[in-house]
Order: structure tokens, then sequence, then C-alpha cells
């Protein structure tokens, strides 16, 4: 082997390399494609999990779609305010004052649920509602805890809970909503994270109905409308519905709930007091009531 | 050259010698990208233009080597012809068919690096073959690599559900899978077809 030999394949392949590299720049120069600059900037603020929440494929996508306008700078949730504050300070756009939101499982079912069956096949919600008509449980609306929500979380945020029901880890949802996707009976819903009270059912059935399938389901009594004095819950539909912008965490509905359905659910204890408080309020009512009235028949007399 | 020596170096390339499950040419990409089939498919049709297009390339490159005397030198060559095609190639997707370049995505450049693709381009010259016969090969090579990684990724998905035991989850069970469809693949290798 001639030292020029060498000389010779480095030159050789050195002149192809030469010859490749003005190509691909004189291509890069033709092919260029602008990129908007705000776009890494974006993408810097998003999450960057990837957890598709957003609805866009990654977080490219999402920072494309916000780009665009075509999704709201808020539109990645785990990222949360502080990222979507700069995102709207990139974009040239106010800030927006969003609260923060949770992930919320509508049940509170699971052993306190009538089942009809015991199901042994892919441990996957989905695939437990194929099975024999979906009549896993008794309740057509309960959570099957069987987990296809948990697999779906990438924060480790939700679990099933000790009475078989998925139960969301407020601290750790970031409210990607993966969850809310992969229920397959639409149990998971956005609440505020700084509110207490959320009803734990969505049983649609009429009253009787709904109680024969589980224990703790909304019977649509209307108890809880009418003892909240902010007109922040109402029977919808069979079923109670909290509305956020007027809740103000009194609890007072979840402790006249005769079937505990309302989070934060009281003790026993505390359920005795608030219905002999009941009581006595009914009696002074009552008492006044009947004072106004012989009030009323002195004076016509 | 015939169409029937072009419809062997297919079969061949397809069936019994296939990249995959017969050379074990590309084996990361198929690891790497098969957990879906939407994916696998993406990754496959990539690996089939790219291997498409290199064989071509590749075989003028070794026209120019072997005329100036360094045929030792292709490896290296070919090395070098397919990262710069491969990343031509991405520019010229990314400006004409964004759609396709997005749809490609991260696997465009990963191919420049994939074994597969420059092992076609050295199994070209080691069988002699000529121009057609070597963009066939190509093709066909990236064709038996998108089947391959197809039937793998459509497997996989099943295998997520499956009950298998713990310690078996995720790649391990998915490289016994692997196995034993190189092992059905062989069954090609008895394939007779001039």
């Amino acid at each position: 082997m001639d030292f020029i030999n060498i000389l010779y394949a480095v030159g050789i392949l050195g002149a192809l390399a030469v010859v490749f590299g003005l190509v691909l720049a004189i291509a890069a120069k033709v092919f260029e494609v602008k990129v908007d600059e705000r776009l890494p900037k974006i993408q810097e603020c998003l999450a960057g999990a990837n957890c598709g929440g957003c609805g866009y494929p990654g977080c490219a996508g999402c920072a494309e779609a916000i780009l665009a306008g075509k999704a709201p700078v808020t539109a990645c949730a785990p990222a949360g305010p502080e990222n979507a504050a700069k995102i709207a300070a990139i974009m040239g756009m106010e800030a927006p004052s969003g609260e923060k939101m949770v992930a919320h499982v509508l049940c509170n079912g699971g052993t306190n649920a009538k089942k009809n069956f015991e199901y042994r096949g892919v441990t996957d919600c989905l695939a437990a509602t194929k099975v024999c008509g979906g009549n896993v449980l008794d309740c057509k609306y309960g959570c099957l805890g069987f987990g296809s929500c948990v697999a779906a979380c990438q924060f480790d945020a939700i679990h099933i809970g000790p009475n078989g029901a998925a139960v969301v880890d407020k601290e750790a949802c970031t409210n990607c909503g993966a969850c809310r996707e992969a229920c397959p009976r639409h149990l998971i819903v956005e609440v505020p994270y700084s509110k207490k009270v959320h009803v734990n059912c969505s049983n649609k059935d009429k009253g009787a109905a709904a109680a024969k399938v589980c224990a703790v389901s909304c019977i649509g009594c209307g108890m809880c409308e009418r003892t909240c004095k902010f007109d922040a819950i109402h029977v919808i539909n069979n079923v109670a519905v909290i509305d956020y912008d007027k809740c103000k965490g009194c609890t007072m509905c979840a402790k006249a709930c005769p079937k505990n359905a309302i989070e934060p659910i009281p003790t026993p204890e505390e359920k005795e007091k608030f219905k002999a408080a009941q009581k006595a309020a009914a009696e002074r009512k009552a008492a006044a009531a009947k004072a106004a009235a012989e009030a009323e028949a002195t004076k016509a007399e | 050259m015939s169409v029937t020596t072009l419809l062997a170096i297919s079969l061949g390339a397809i069936l019994t010698n296939n990249f995959i499950f017969a050379q074990f040419l590309g084996i990361c990409p198929f690891l790497g990208v098969s957990k879906k089939i939407d994916t696998a498919i993406g990754m496959g049709a990539a690996v089939t233009f790219v291997m498409g297009l290199a064989s071509a390339f590749a075989y003028g490159v070794n026209k120019i080597l072997i005329a100036l005397d360094l045929g030792y030198m292709q490896t290296v060559a070919f090395i070098l012809v397919i990262a710069a095609l491969v990343q031509f190639v991405e520019m010229f997707l990314k400006k004409f068919i964004p759609t396709l370049y997005t749809a490609l995505g991260v696997y465009l450049p990963l191919i420049t690096t994939n074994c597969a693709v420059l092992g076609v381009a050295l199994l070209n010259v080691q069988n002699n073959y000529n121009f057609i016969e070597s963009v066939v090969y190509g093709i066909t090579g990236g064709l038996g690599f998108l089947l391959a990684i197809f039937l793998f990724a459509a497997v996989r998905e099943q295998t997520e559900f499956s009950e298998h035991p713990k310690a078996f989850d995720g790649f391990p069970i998915a490289l016994i899978t692997g196995g034993l469809i190189a092992l059905a693949f062989m069954g090609f290798s008895g394939l007779k077809v001039w």
C-alpha cells in the first residue's frame, strides 16, 4: 500500500463529501421554509409531555395551532396558568385569567354499586362495556373501575380508590384531559381546583331505579336544591349538578343528601348535627308562622 | 435480465431473504417504532422510499468508485451518500410535500443511520446487480421491511392487552414475538421460483 493511495482515497472521498455538502447547502437555501420565530418559544412554554390532551398531535402540533390562532393560549392545561401567560406575552395577547381546573370522577359507586356478574376479561373499561351489553354493573352510568383512566394518565394523578371507583388526586392532576377521553362512560369532568363540593353520581334514571342499583346514587330528590342558600345546585335530568360560579363551598348540600352522593361525604355525627339544626330551624319557622297567624287573627278581631 | 429475474429478486427481498427476519438488518427501527400500526406503516413507507432512492444513487457512486479504482471505500462512501440523500429528501419534502413530511416526521432523519439502507446498497454491489435490478431490490427490500414491521406492530398491539408474566412486559415480550415471526418467515426459505 502506497502512501499516495491513502491520499488518493481521502482526496476522492473528500471531493465527494464537498460535492454533497455544496448540494445540501444550495438545497437548504433553495428549499428554505420560513419558520415563525415564535414557534420554538411557544413550544418551550408547553409541558413537553406530548400527552395529547389538547387534541393536537404532540406539543409541536399544539404550538403550531396556538400560533395559527386555532387554539387558545391556554390550550396546554398541564403547563398551567404561568406558562399560558408567557405564551400570551409571546403572542402579544392579554393573559387570560382562567381558574385552575382539575378532573373529577362523577361516580363513587365501586363496591356500593350492584354487580351483575364478575368480569374477568382484559382489564380495560371499554372492553368490559362490550361484554353482555355492558351490564357489568347494574348502573348504566357508573364507574367500572377497570382503570382505563389510570392507564391513560401520564401524571399518576388518577387511581382506583379503596371502594373500586376511580379517584382523582387533585394535587397531581394537570387537567390534560387524557382520562376524560379514556372513560367509555364519560364520567370524568373538569371542575375548579378551588372548589371542594362535588356531586359523585351521574345516574340519570328516576329515583327508584337509581336507588335500586347503588347505595350512593343520586335519586334526584332535590334535598340539596332546597337546602342550598345560593341557588348553586340543581337537579337536572334526575341528577344533581353544581353551578360552580355560585357554589360557596358551604357543604350544606352534602350534609343534606340522604344518599351521601355529594362530596365531601359527611360523617354520621355531622349528619345528625345537621338534621337537628334543620329540625330546630323548621320548628322555629313553624312557631314564627304560628305567631304571625295568631297576630293576624287578633288583628282581624 | 428478464422479468423472471426481477420477480425472483422481489420475492427474495420480500419473503425468503426478508431484511429483518432473515438478514437481521434494520432491527432498531423495527423495535423502536412498532408500537402502533399507523406509525409502523409510516416508518415502513419511509424506509421503502429511501431504500429505493439509495439503491439508485449508491449504484452511481459505486460506478464512480470502481472507475477511480477505489472499490474498497464503498462502505464509507455509501454512508456518505445515504446521509446526504436523506437530508436532501427531507428538505425537498419539507418544501414541496409538507403533509408527507409531517407524516414521516422523525422517521426520515432516523433512516439516515438505518443499516437496512446501507445493507441494500452493499448487497447490490455484492450481487452484481445492474441499475434496474438494484432499484427493484431496494424497493422490494423496503416493502419486505414494511411487511415485517406491519405484522410485528399488529401483534404488538395485541400483546399490549394480553396477559403475560409481569417480567415480560414491554420489550421482552416484543422480542419473543419478533423471534416467533422470524421463525415463521423461515418457512419461506424453501420457496423456489427460478
